[in-house]
């Protein structure tokens, strides 16, 4: 289903090129030698060898909506705040702080992950997409009028992750019925009670996707 | 004096249509920008440091370690020794850095020692709260205990209870805020509902004049009656930024944080008896109470029970609050009502079991015990049909199966009259209209439908009108707590509208030779009222103001609101549950909501507000609690995992019926956000009794609660 991975299965190193966390562990204790993990943390305070980042900021180049983004992070910031913190993109929110209630939802290499349960390293070679990318094109993904026409928002904090979710839903599942629908958006939460709307605005926008034949422009360049 | 009015119900063009809310693309394509969003040039990050217990006395700070740690930007201490804390989460300092990062490593670098001190953070016992509880004096209307005692009185005598819940908004708390010590002024971006008084209140803090205080606020992740203030965090941010040479500072509090110190609903506990006459005629009521609010303690009004039907002839009230080392409760979206109408209701549908009666035609006969007796009846009407209620309805406990399906219903009530606000109205002579008001739109649709009121009042399109809000710089609008912002703002944009198009008659009256109150505004024209063949278009008729604007004020006065707003409406809820009796887990098959809201300015945004609410007392009666650790006397489940709401999955459907009568239209606007979400929690937890036979007294309806309640192992209040 469309629920958003889960931190271990992100943190699996996908791209050979790519520097996941368990990469970077790996490099590190085998350039020092250690294998017990007890020296790791030592390991990682030392001058880093090369090819190894942090632990202070590094410049690292991302794929965010089709752009090469360059931006200095530590190891430990989480894709999330580098691209709100760091990059302006902030249309993804931090709300849980720990890969709970999908306010942060991005689209990485195809799949929907919480973007505060990733690290931005982790991700250096993938495909980011966020919500910006939606309007991004000459005209914005049909989800977000879909949003808008069924009123699937109120204080709208939760709006861009539930959005992100609903797209990655229809990228899979192109016609969805009202229980995937439902089951499908099971990784994000709202407060405001705009699940009504919500479940709507997505077979709304399932059916202008499906007439309008262009599930995969809207915008996606990513 | 100008014809404030509305025009009649069939007349209206923009008032009453379901127009989508105007930031609702900007929403959902995440280009809105809401003050956690803000980063202005240089910003900085402070993070808090929070007691881990929960009464202590703080004997020092060490600040040194942090101060030489990278980044370190300032430290500002809250709690100096000898400072007594009384909950986990209290705040003992904050600490700023140049990111985020590196202000929480500077966070942990400070140390602060303190002396432990015995702690009380469970209420369930009024036994073992002792002193803490503090009784409020009895009060007796009649004599109860004769009802109880007549003969054929049918009495019942039961436990109830419905925890401490958190607001749990998702935009935390916080602020981003920039204090040029030079200028003295302070620009602040904070987390508000209230962006034309939070300020003054930040000044207030800081010593400073309400002047030297500038809010921004273009949107806000969700407030439900926490963010009036601003708070200790808003404080020591400001300070920081000024130690920082005004650097903006952004603090914002983590989940953690957000749901044990930003805000809560109290509880209640209580034991109820009630009575009955053979007739099914409520005769007594006596209720004993108990809740907490936090260290303050108070925060629940027991005299509003029985909730609604509360003229009861013979009733007895006592209650007690009790002062715990939890963090501080807030307004919550219809402070008081939810509780206490989970408590009445439950204790008649209980009591109708009892007498063999349907809820429902215990609730219709004993309506004269209520402020509105023939509203309630329509509602209840309206409600069992949209639910087919006389058709699904059986008796208490007799779905068959070991999946059981049960109805329950509840009734609700709210004030929601419009608050005190200011609004100003320009017409320039280009034709363009700007709107200027100090308010705030919380999502509930405030952007719209103050736009839809001077689009009908000026017979322009609503792309004719620019609306500004969200800055102190404009005309004072009140807080939007209470359900009172739609009022207000209808109201005060209603009548600076009038006020403005008055003058733009008297301009243009010469040129179409008719008196100016002779004159009508429609579809972007000025014409002789009934005569569009006499007019001359919006734009021709500004353009006659040569090149002075006109200006006008409009203000909604709360004790002269001139028909234009009032309040008190009621609510009736039913609920269509299926409880599993193996594992205890209860499924909302349906909710419908009646509800009566005066005049509705667009009902697609206060249908939203309905759903809402259905879905927040969903919440509620389902998962949330919090769970406070008698021994650390800690929050355990201070986040959102294991701090529950609900997901798409699980609310079942919601049908929504808004009382759009001219009756309730002439009545003038009240507010929604509250009444809505009112009767939700009781109405589920009625239903879950009469699918499986017996009370869950003390929500929520957990599986391990119903499991407890279907073996009779539910632990008893002491």
């Amino acid at each position: 289903m469309s629920s958003p991975t889960k931190p271990d299965q992100e943190l699996q190193p996908t791209t050979p090129s790519g520097v996941s966390r368990r990469g970077f562990l790996g490099t590190a204790s085998a350039t020092a030698g250690a294998v017990g993990s007890g020296l790791l943390e030592q390991t990682a305070q030392a001058a880093p060898p090369a090819g190894v980042m942090g632990p202070g900021e590094t410049e690292i180049t991302l794929t965010i909506n089709g752009k090469a983004t360059k931006v200095k992070v530590e190891p430990r910031t989480t894709l999330l705040d580098a691209c709100r913190e760091r990059l302006e993109i902030t249309g993804a929110k931090r709300v849980c702080d720990r890969g709970t209630c999908g306010a942060c939802t991005m689209i990485v290499n195809g799949k929907t992950v919480y973007s505060c349960t990733t690290l931005a390293v982790d991700n250096v070679g993938k495909k980011i997409e966020t919500i910006e990318n939606l309007t991004a094109g000459a005209k914005p993904h049909p989800i977000v009028p879909a949003f808008a026409n069924n009123d699937a928002l109120q204080c709208g904090y939760c709006t861009p992750g539930m959005v992100m979710a609903s797209k990655g839903l229809l990228d899979r599942t192109p016609n969805p019925t009202y229980d995937q629908v439902k089951a499908g958006l099971g990784g994000n939460l709202c407060r405001c009670g705009t699940y009504v709307g919500i479940r709507k605005a997505v077979l709304e926008a399932a059916k202008e996707l499906r007439a309008s034949g262009a599930r995969k422009s809207g915008g996606s360049n990513a | 004096m100008p014809n404030y009015s509305y025009p009649p119900m069939e007349q209206r063009r923009v008032i009453g249509k379901r127009i989508t809310r105007l930031d609702g693309i900007e929403k959902a394509s995440g280009k809105a920008k809401y003050n956690s969003d803000v980063r202005p040039k240089g910003t900085i990050h402070a993070v808090g440091v929070f007691s881990p217990h929960a009464h202590a006395r703080v004997k020092a700070v060490d600040t040194t370690a942090a101060q030489k740690a990278p980044g370190f930007a300032g430290v500002s201490v809250v709690a100096a020794p000898g400072t007594e804390i009384n909950w986990a989460g209290q705040e003992i300092a904050f600490v700023a850095a140049q990111t985020e990062e590196q202000a929480r490593d500077c966070a942990r670098l400070i140390k602060v020692d303190y002396e432990v001190l015995p702690h009380l953070v469970r209420e369930e016992s009024l036994a073992k709260a002792g002193s803490r509880g503090k009784p409020a004096g009895e009060q007796v209307t009649g004599d109860p205990d004769a009802a109880f005692s007549a003969s054929g009185a049918v009495v019942h005598e039961a436990e109830y209870g419905i925890p401490v819940i958190t607001h749990c908004c998702l935009e935390p708390h916080g602020q981003v805020v920039a204090w040029d010590g030079a200028a003295n002024k302070i620009e602040y971006w904070p987390s508000t509902q209230t962006v034309s008084a939070v300020g003054g209140d930040l000044a207030k803090q800081l010593e400073l004049p309400a002047t030297q205080v500038h809010t921004h606020q273009d949107h806000i992740g969700g407030g439900f009656g926490s963010k009036f203030q601003s708070d200790q965090w808003g404080k020591h941010a400001a300070l920081l930024s000024k130690m920082a040479g005004g650097k903006p500072v952004k603090l914002y509090l983590d989940r953690r944080e957000e749901l044990t110190i930003a805000g809560v609903r109290p509880s209640v506990y209580g034991k109820v008896k009630l009575s009955a006459n053979a007739n099914g005629e409520m005769t007594g009521w006596d209720s004993t109470t108990w809740m907490t609010g936090g260290f303050a303690g108070g925060g629940l009004n027991a005299d509003l029970l029985p909730y609604v039907f509360r003229n009861v002839a013979n009733r007895r009230i006592n209650h007690t609050a009790v002062s715990t080392n939890n963090g501080p409760s807030r307004a919550w979206r219809a402070p008081n009502h939810p509780q206490v109408c989970y408590i009445t209701c439950a204790a008649m549908e209980d009591l109708a079991a009892k007498l063999k009666m349907d809820p429902m035609d215990f609730f219709l006969k004993n309506l004269d015990k209520t402020p509105r007796a023939d509203t309630y009846k329509a509602q209840i009407l309206k409600a069992a049909d949209m639910i087919a209620w006389k058709k699904n309805w059986k008796p208490r406990g007799s779905s068959p199966g070991t999946v059981k399906r049960g109805l329950g219903l509840a009734l609700g009530t709210w004030g929601g009259a419009g608050h005190a606000s200011q609004c100003r109205a320009t017409i320039n002579p280009d034709g363009s209209v700007l709107i200027e008001i100090g308010s705030q739109d919380l999502g509930t649709g405030t952007r719209t439908i103050i736009t839809q009121v001077v689009a009908e009042t000026l017979g322009l399109p609503m792309g004719g009108v620019t609306l500004k809000l969200g800055d102190s710089n404009y005309p004072a609008s009140g807080a939007s707590g209470g359900s009172t912002t739609v009022g207000g703002v209808s109201a005060s944009s209603r009548k600076a509208s009038v006020n403005a198009l008055e003058k733009l008659f008297a301009a243009v009256a010469p040129s179409l030779g008719v008196p100016a109150d002779q004159l009508e505004a429609v579809d972007s024209k000025i014409q002789v009222k009934g005569n569009a063949a006499k007019s001359m278009t919006w734009k021709a008729a500004c353009a006659k103001l040569g090149v002075s604007p006109i200006v006008e004020m409009g203000a909604n006065d709360p004790r002269n609101p001139g028909g234009l707003t009032t309040g008190g409406v009621g609510g009736c809820q039913m609920a269509d549950v299926s409880v599993d009796t193996e594992t205890g887990i209860v499924k909302i098959n349906k909710v419908v909501a009646v509800q009566d809201v005066g005049l509705v300015i667009n009902p697609k945004t206060s249908d939203s507000q309905v759903y809402g609410g259905v879905i927040m007392g969903i919440c509620a009666a389902l998962m949330e609690e919090r769970v406070m650790d008698e021994m650390t006397g800690r929050f355990l489940n201070a986040d959102m995992e294991f701090y529950k709401l609900a997901g798409a999955a699980d609310i079942g459907e919601i049908e929504v019926h808004m009382d759009i009568t001219p009756e309730h239209d002439k009545r003038g606007v009240i507010g929604i956000g509250e009444p809505a979400t009112v009767p939700t929690i009781a109405c589920i937890a009625n239903a879950v009794a009469n699918a499986i036979g017996v009370r869950v007294p003390v929500l929520p309806l957990t599986p391990k609660n119903v499991l407890n309640a279907l073996h009779n192992t539910t632990r008893r209040l002491a």
